[in-house]
């Protein structure tokens, strides 16, 4: 058996921790530049703002209904999130981390009942932490999946499912009836792994709720449709598919890309932002112990800004050889940068993405047929750039291209008006009792 | 009398005429030995001792003097404990209409009480309808002298 725990509205839930103000009414956290809701209190919901929704669509709802929209405060997020991983860790002996927000714990071996052992992480996590969360169980990841959504919406929307199931609902204590039951009550589009297409696609089929899904012949659905849905389709049966990674997969591609605060058109800012996400992901890319072989850097204005003339640029540049180092992952991100670059256009977004990673300790060895300098290995000196930077703050070491580290903010940073204060994680920013 | 040593047969007796042993392979470290080895002793750490429950424990600044004889100052920083069950007389974090408010806090015949630890301040004592909560239990309180 599986648990999957996972945080109510997790980044309003965050917010309203250290805001209680917040209790009650609708709130929504904004992506960065405050582009699009990406968390919804229920009161938000109820208004119909939708998840992903542009900011400018529902602005009108600040005025109209009261609706606090916040920026997104990724520090703070981080670190309530830390706290809860750990809590959560305490219902089983094995954990996999899979969002920000949601944790598979694996089961096994635990014994007594695991309902009231999950009532009590969860009761702890609402004491300790201030946040809800809900708790699926079921024998494979789709079905702990579901039987969280069924937790859920049991508990915060009545007549979706029996409140006998709000808050921790465990499938495998249900009788086969009791369980069809669910799936028949159930939507397939909230099945975890169809997507909007393929549900639209069920449901020209006949396919309209998880019961009739689970029903299918699996292999008629891997001749049919896919590999991915005939997965789907076994996990709903009971047969586990999907692995349970209890160590972080290392990532294919590696990315640092952001809209701009208000609109760039020279080269020199670019120069700045650019260096900076070449920056960041050459940090991500060491974290995980990779190198990588392939640099993508990208331009574009916004299709949203409907009066400017419109123009994307991107070019993806080979590394002299794979590696993690930030000068030269900058030094290619600026050559495909400014050959891309076109004069003229309100430029909306800039983007770094590092492609053909490899673990690094994959060493190719070549011919010294070339006479540029000898290959050094500047693994050591990033290391020592990474630990400066982890103890005296992002930016204290970095490539002479990059933005001065307390120079004034420039167009291209992120706008940050609606941010709440780093209270877990600033001396300077706590949060204050009137005494 | 000379003792040959070996790494396996430690001591043994050799009869012989004086010999001249060069080295002995093995090696003596100068001085003496450490007597606070054996104990295993650690420093103090600071933050183990301030903080029980360290998911559940959050910092938070004081602000205003109402709390002076209990010896929290303006600007001290609380150690608030959201682990710990309020109890009567516990020093708490209270959400008093939405904002963060740190009194004593009076339990009596189920009725809640929030009490100031000087006399120039009032009680909070909950208007009918009005909602007090118990955020965290304030465990300890840090303050810094100018240095």
């Amino acid at each position: 058996m599986l648990a999957l725990l996972d945080i109510n509205n997790a980044y309003v839930s965050m917010e309203r921790v250290f805001r209680p103000s917040l209790n009650g009414l609708p709130v929504v956290v904004l992506s960065n530049n405050d582009g699009c809701a990406v968390a919804r209190s229920d009161e938000a919901k109820a208004l119909g703002v939708k998840m992903g929704q542009p900011f400018f669509q529902f602005r009108h709802l600040e005025e109209d209904a009261g609706l606090v929209a916040l920026s997104a405060n990724f520090g703070l997020y981080g670190d309530m999130s830390d706290r809860f991983m750990s809590l959560a860790a305490g219902l089983g002996p094995e954990q996999e981390v899979y969002s920000i927000d949601e944790t598979f714990i694996s089961l096994a071996g635990v014994r007594g009942d695991l309902v009231s052992r999950s009532r009590t992480v969860r009761a702890r996590v609402l004491q300790w932490l201030g946040l809800p969360c809900s708790v699926g169980i079921g024998p494979t990841k789709t079905l702990a999946k579901f039987a969280n959504h069924v937790a859920k919406s049991a508990e915060r929307k009545p007549g979706s499912y029996s409140a006998e199931y709000a808050q921790v609902c465990h499938l495998g204590r249900l009788s086969p009836a009791a369980l069809d039951a669910l799936l028949i009550a159930t939507p397939v589009g909230d099945i975890w792994g169809v997507g909007p297409r393929i549900g639209e696609q069920l449901r020209a089929s006949g396919i309209t709720n998880a019961s009739q899904l689970a029903k299918l012949d699996a292999n008629t659905i891997r001749l049919n449709w896919s590999v991915v849905l005939e997965r789907t389709v076994r996990e709903l049966q009971g047969t586990p598919c999907i692995s349970f990674e209890d160590e972080p997969v290392p990532r294919q591609q590696i990315a640092s890309t952001r809209s701009f605060g208000s609109p760039v058109t020279d080269l020199a800012p670019l120069i700045q932002a650019v260096t900076e996400f070449a920056t960041r992901a050459s940090e991500k890319l060491r974290r995980q112990q990779s190198h990588a072989g392939r640099v993508m850097v990208f331009v574009r204005t916004s299709p949203f800004r409907k009066r400017d003339a419109q123009y994307s640029g991107q070019m993806v540049v080979p590394l002299r050889r794979p590696c993690s180092d930030t000068n030269s992952i900058v030094a290619a991100a600026l050559t495909g940068l400014r050959a891309v670059y076109k004069p003229g256009f309100n430029l909306m977004k800039a983007g770094v993405m590092l492609v053909d990673l490899q673990p690094e300790e994959v060493k190719q060895l070549e011919l010294g047929l070339e006479d540029d300098e000898p290959l050094r290995d500047r693994a050591r000196l990033m290391q020592a750039l990474d630990v400066v930077n982890d103890r005296f703050g992002k930016g204290t070491l970095r490539v002479g291209s990059g933005k001065p580290r307390r120079a004034a903010p420039e167009k291209w940073e992120t706008k940050l008006e609606r941010r709440t204060p780093a209270y877990t994680t600033e001396w300077q920013a706590l949060p204050v009792a009137r005494c | 009398m000379f003792a040959s040593i070996s790494s396996n047969s430690p001591l043994s007796w050799v009869p012989a005429t004086p010999l001249h042993v060069q080295d002995l392979g093995v090696v003596v470290q100068a001085g003496f030995p450490s007597p606070a080895e054996d104990i295993g002793a650690k420093r103090v750490d600071l933050t183990a001792q301030l903080v029980k429950h360290p998911q559940a424990t959050f910092l938070i600044r004081a602000r205003g003097d109402s709390m002076r004889d209990a010896g929290i100052f303006d600007g001290d920083v609380l150690v608030v404990d959201k682990a710990v069950p309020a109890k009567n007389g516990h020093v708490v974090i209270a959400v008093v209409d939405g904002e963060f408010v740190c009194k004593t806090l009076q339990l009596r015949a189920g009725r809640i009480k929030l009490k100031a630890a000087n006399p120039s301040y009032p009680d909070i004592v909950p208007r009918d309808g009005q909602v007090v909560e118990v955020w965290g239990v304030v465990t300890a309180s840090i303050k810094t002298m100018p240095v």
